[in-house]
Order: C-alpha cells, then sequence, then structure tokens
C-alpha cells in the first residue's frame, strides 16, 4: 500500500490519575485497525504505564496493562521509552511489560518491541513520524 | 524542512518546554503560545533554557504575550514575535507541527 504513514503516538501522563493514557491507548488501536505504521512513545511520567505488576483490583479501575502486551497482535511494531525519564524514575527495562510482535505472513518474530532510547534518538524518531499524537 | 513544535503550557508548571528542546532535532523551530509564551521572558528561573538552546529557532505569539502583560522588552534574545497570520506561516513552512502540552 502506497499511503501508509508512519503515526507516533507521545504519551507524556502516567496511566490512572488522568484518562489521557487510556484515551490514547483507545487511539492507538482504532489507528493500528487501519493499517498504518503506528509506534508509541514514552516520555516523562508515560514511561509509568509500561511499569509490570499493576493491581487495580482495589481502586476499582479498570487495568489497562494488559491491553499494551497484545499491541503486537494489533501490528504496532514500535514502543519507545525514554531512558532519561525512566531513570529519573528509578526504573530501569527490568521494571517494565514485554511485547512481543509477529508478523504472521512473513513468520517475522520479536520477543520485545519495547525499546530505551536516549534523547538523540527520540528527536530522530519524532522527527522521522508523520503525524505525532500528543497525549 | 524541519519541525515545528508548539508549547502552550508554562515552563513553571510543566516540563513541555524542556521536552521540546531535548527532542527536538537541530533545526526545528518551536513557537510558545498560549502559558508558554511564559518561557519567551528573560530573568527567570528557567530562562535559560531558551538561551542555552543551540540550533533551535524560537518564536512567541504576541497576542498571548500581550494579554499576559509581557512587555517586548522582556524577552529572551533571539526570540522572534508572530501574530496569528505569522503563526499560519510558520505552519506551513515546516514540515510538520508537534504539539507539546
Amino acid at each position: 500500500m502506497s499511503d501508509v504513514k508512519k503515526f507516533m503516538y507521545l504519551n507524556r501522563r502516567a496511566p490512572y490519575g488522568t484518562i489521557y493514557a487510556w484515551e490514547s491507548l483507545e487511539v492507538v488501536l482504532i489507528g493500528a485497525a487501519f493499517d498504518q505504521e503506528v509506534s508509541l512513545m514514552f516520555v516523562d511520567d508515560g514511561v509509568s504505564q509500561l511499569v509490570k505488576g499493576s493491581d487495580t483490583s482495589e481502586s476499582d479501575m479498570k487495568n489497562f496493562t494488559p491491553t499494551y502486551r497484545t499491541l503486537g497482535d494489533y501490528g504496532v511494531r514500535h514502543m519507545y521509552v525514554d531512558k532519561a525519564s525512566l531513570e529519573a524514575r528509578g526504573l530501569t527495562q527490568d521494571d517494565l511489560i514485554e511485547v512481543a510482535w509477529e508478523d504472521w505472513e512473513t513468520e517475522e518474530e520479536v520477543d520485545n518491541i519495547v525499546e530505551i532510547l536516549d534523547s538523540e534518538e527520540i528527536a530522530k524518531k519524532l522527527e522521522e513520524s508523520d503525524v505525532v499524537f500528543s497525549f | 524542512m524541519a519541525d515545528l513544535y508548539t508549547v502552550s503550557k508554562s515552563p513553571f508548571e510543566k516540563n513541555s518546554l524542556e521536552d521540546a528542546i531535548r527532542f527536538s532535532s537541530e533545526g526545528a523551530s518551536i513557537l510558545l503560545i498560549e502559558d508558554g509564551v511564559y518561557g519567551a521572558m528573560a530573568g527567570t528561573a528557567v530562562s535559560d533554557l531558551v538561551a542555552n538552546a543551540a540550533g533551535r529557532k524560537f518564536y512567541a505569539l504576541r497576542a498571548d504575550l500581550k494579554a499576559r502583560g509581557i512587555a517586548e522588552d522582556r524577552l529572551i534574545d533571539g526570540v522572534e514575535l508572530v501574530d496569528y497570520a505569522g503563526f499560519v506561516d510558520l505552519v506551513v513552512n515546516h514540515d510538520k507541527v508537534q504539539a507539546w502540552l
């Protein structure tokens, strides 16, 4: 398809205090369903969206962490995390969920599409995107 | 052609301006609008962010500065003022716009 665009979803907010993270995920799922090239970027408190071990059973909120794990099935190829934001919050990649990706047609497989990048690499990814959605 | 970043939040409240600078590429333009225009003022606790950002061109929306009583002689050197038509020109003259909220 010739008109595939690179969509970047930029997530900068923590998951449960506001509706932004959930809304972003909803829009990502819709966009991915239209066969565009979809990537997600997590910076600032947004990195907390990928922290594993989330349990919302005592706070009466829907736990949407499992939804991130399914993004590979929707054709999301890349999830990028800002190294500095992660470090500022005392986190490492070991604290984050893993998201596998498999292309059913070519059988190409990636164990984990979550990738840690520095500022310069993030700037490049943002610049290469055709559209950036901020959440 | 490079990208245009718009920053609409106060640098004293949020780190949007800091991030816009950090995640922009050399040659990018950063337009301060709404409460983002506070980032254009000289002599503040955060003005070094803009003053020290090499390779980025800064703009501020005049209407938002005026609404907040920020006189033009209080701005960081090199920040260019634009009106709404100038805003449109910036949008069309860049590859794309990234909004930093």
